[in-house]
């Protein structure tokens, strides 16, 4: 066999990005220092030299004239990649999306379309403190009119954006910023993941663990050394979260009977809390111990690298979690 | 304010502080000693110092990601900030914000940002305190080239200028917004000139000149506290450390000539030599406050490096009243 190809989970965003412009002529990039600087996470590195700057835009530091752009720019017949830094800014340009973006199709009566990709970042544990490392996925995905998408490989970085350039709807591609150094497998032709379906990592029989984006790597350690002791857990990947593979979810549920959903997320109003009623409400019966659910602690995220670590879920916790989980049933 | 000797030396002094602060911040973060992105004022030192000349602690300021320069002109003490950077306990904040959320409400200083923009509307309220409580006192945002091309600060500079607050829009243009020349981000050279759209006068001034931004304020200080309102101020300056850190991600965005060049015109020197010119302070004496305020960042990172991390029970504290 010949050696897969690996990438980078950074390198598959910019080689995504090479591939929709080149396959949509009416695709273009628009950010902060997205152009000359290539991304400040190298996103979009050697885009300019080979598209130049009528493709690859540099915004001024306007995140609701970033997303306005793109939702003018979509409605009129092109199809935008915009990115926005980092997730948490969002507030910033929380109208264009909320209000315009996720709306307009619907107000107009389904007149307008709105192909846009956002392109974003999420997550701590780079000690960059309350506003640079939230994962904020449930501010968009309660948002109809929106698809989320959150993927946790490098494989799936590049399908994923590929898939969500195509979609005629606004995608949110939410990326995790320490994942962006971690390597995989990624096919050099164009291919796409489909939006909406969840993948089983893991195959397990005694418990499963749903998750995404940066959980999936901790919920695939914690399995490991879960099985250690015996308990095999499956480890599903949403990978899209809007719209959500419920029908994945409540297959694996069906052959464990017992949920741990994990996210990096804040646990209160995240969306363990929309999944676990998913469960409830198509899988009951099967069920053989309450959905368990780990998120972070109801606070903003600390500087503090002791404080950080304390906060942000990992392996050790979803470990105990699940351990609890079964010793209760 | 007339500015004597006293306070030609204790702008000075605010520079030398906040310069050897950062350069030392920049060698520890270089060392991988401090967690997390360091945003260092090195080369801004004239302009937090000669506006902070004015102020008292019941003044208030809002600061930026690249906020260390504020806080310690406006009187922050070194074991305290450095303690913060290091995420321990003793810090400013507990180790709960780090360098971007650095703080201190007994100082006036209401937070660096981790947000571009967000400091100019908090100002408004600050400001719209003041006068509520009648107090005569002003508040102060500090924002940069590129934070002035975010809604927020247009909004903050119409609703200050519209209920004549006493206020200080005080733009730091340093001709970039992380990579990006201000050529590429705006179709304005003067950020002074978007004052004219709100009913308040803009000012152009030379940010690498102590004494241009103390008379500058001053004029602006005394028009707000008289109820007449805002002002802005743009300062024109440069920063010499990269964007992020010392020497950032080695891109290049700006050359080594065009660095030189505002290095030729580094705040600290020509100051200096004013001083030296003016028989208020020889070049042996600025050396010996120079060397006293080192050992005073050392004895900072030494109480920092010292103390203890935060308390992990203490994680869920402080997230309400
Ligand atoms: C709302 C928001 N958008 C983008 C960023 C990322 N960012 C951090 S600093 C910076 C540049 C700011 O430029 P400027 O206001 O000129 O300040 P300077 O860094 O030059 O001091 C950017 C874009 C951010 N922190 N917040
Ligand atoms: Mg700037």
């Amino acid at each position: 066999m010949a050696e897969q190809r690996e990438l980078t989970y950074i390198a598959a965003v910019a080689e995504a990005s090479r591939t929709v412009l080149l396959e949509q002529e009416n695709a273009f990039i628009a950010g902060e220092d997205v152009a000359g600087a290539g991304g400040v996470f190298g996103s979009y590195r050697g885009i300019l030299d080979e598209f130049g700057d009528e493709r690859i835009v540099d915004t001024p530091i306007s995140e609701e004239g970033i997303i306005g752009l793109g939702v003018g720019a979509a409605a009129t017949g092109l199809r935008p990649i915009v990115d926005i830094m980092f997730m948490d800014f969002m507030g910033e340009c929380m109208d264009e999306i909320a209000n315009q973006m996720a709306k307009m199709r619907y107000m107009f009566g389904g007149s307008a379309s709105l192909p846009i990709t956002v392109i974003t970042m999420s997550g701590g544990g780079m000690n960059m403190a309350a506003q640079h490392s939230q994962s904020l996925e449930a501010w968009i995905c309660h948002l109809p009119g929106l698809k989320v998408v959150a993927p946790s490989t490098p494989y799936d970085v590049k399908g994923l954006i590929i898939s969500a350039s195509r979609d005629d709807n606004p995608v949110f591609v939410v990326l995790n910023k320490l994942s962006l150094g971690n390597r995989g497998h990624v096919p050099e032709e164009s291919y796409t993941v489909p939006l909406g379906e969840a993948s089983v990592v893991r195959e397990g029989s005694d418990v499963s663990i749903v998750t995404y984006s940066r959980m999936v790597g901790e919920s695939i350690s914690a399995a490991n050394t879960l099985s250690e002791n015996g308990i095999e857990a499956e480890v599903l990947d949403l990978r899209s979260l809007q719209p959500m593979d419920t029908e994945a979810i409540v297959a694996s549920v069906k052959k464990t009977q017992r949920v741990v959903v994990v996210h990096e997320a804040v646990r209160f109003g995240g969306l363990g809390g929309e999944i676990a009623a998913q469960i409830q409400e198509d899988a009951f019966d099967y069920l053989d111990a309450p959905v368990a659910r780990v998120g972070a602690p109801f606070s903003p995220v600390p500087f503090s690298p002791v404080l950080e670590q304390a906060y942000i879920p990992n392996a050790g916790r979803i470990v105990t979690e699940v351990n609890e989980l079964l010793n209760a049933a | 304010m007339e500015l004597n000797n006293e306070a030609l030396l204790d702008i000075h002094h605010r520079m030398v502080r906040i310069r050897t602060f950062e350069t030392e911040a920049g060698k520890l973060a270089e060392a991988g000693k401090i967690p997390g992105a360091l945003h260092l004022y090195v080369g801004q030192e004239a302009v937090a110092s000669g506006i902070m000349a004015h102020l008292s602690n019941d003044d208030w300021i809002t600061s930026t990601h690249r906020g260390h320069g504020h806080l310690i002109a406006k009187g922050g003490e070194f074991g305290k900030m450095f303690a913060e950077l290091f995420g321990r306990a003793t810090g400013y904040c507990k180790g709960k914000g780090g360098s971007m959320h650095i703080s201190n409400m007994d100082l006036g200083m209401l937070g660096a940002n981790g947000i571009v923009g967000a400091g100019p509307p908090i100002a408004v309220g600050a400001a719209f305190s003041i006068k509520y409580r009648n107090v005569q006192n002003v508040a102060v945002t500090f924002f940069g080239d590129g934070a002035s091309n975010e809604g927020s600060f247009h909004e903050a500079a119409n609703m200050a200028a519209l209920y004549k607050l006493p206020m200080l829009f005080v733009c730091e243009n340093n001709g970039y917004g992380e990579y990006t020349p201000q050529a590429n981000h705006q179709a304005i050279v003067d950020v002074a000139d978007r004052a004219a759209g709100y009913g308040m006068p803009g000012v152009v001034v030379d940010g690498m000149d102590a004494v241009a931004v103390y008379e500058a304020a001053d004029a602006a200080i005394e028009r707000a506290k008289a109820g007449d309102g805002p002002s802005l101020l743009e300062c024109k300056t440069y920063r010499f450390f990269d964007h992020v850190g010392v020497r950032g991600m080695g891109l290049s965005y700006r050359t080594d000539e065009e660095l030189a060049e505002w290095q030729k015109r580094d705040p600290i020197h020509m100051f200096e030599a004013r001083l030296a010119e003016l028989d208020v302070l020889s070049k042996e004496d600025a050396v010996k406050i120079h060397e006293s305020v080192l050992a005073d960042v050392q004895e900072g990172i030494e109480f920092a490096e010292n103390s203890p991390m935060p308390d992990p029970a203490t994680l869920l504290e402080d997230v309400y009243a």
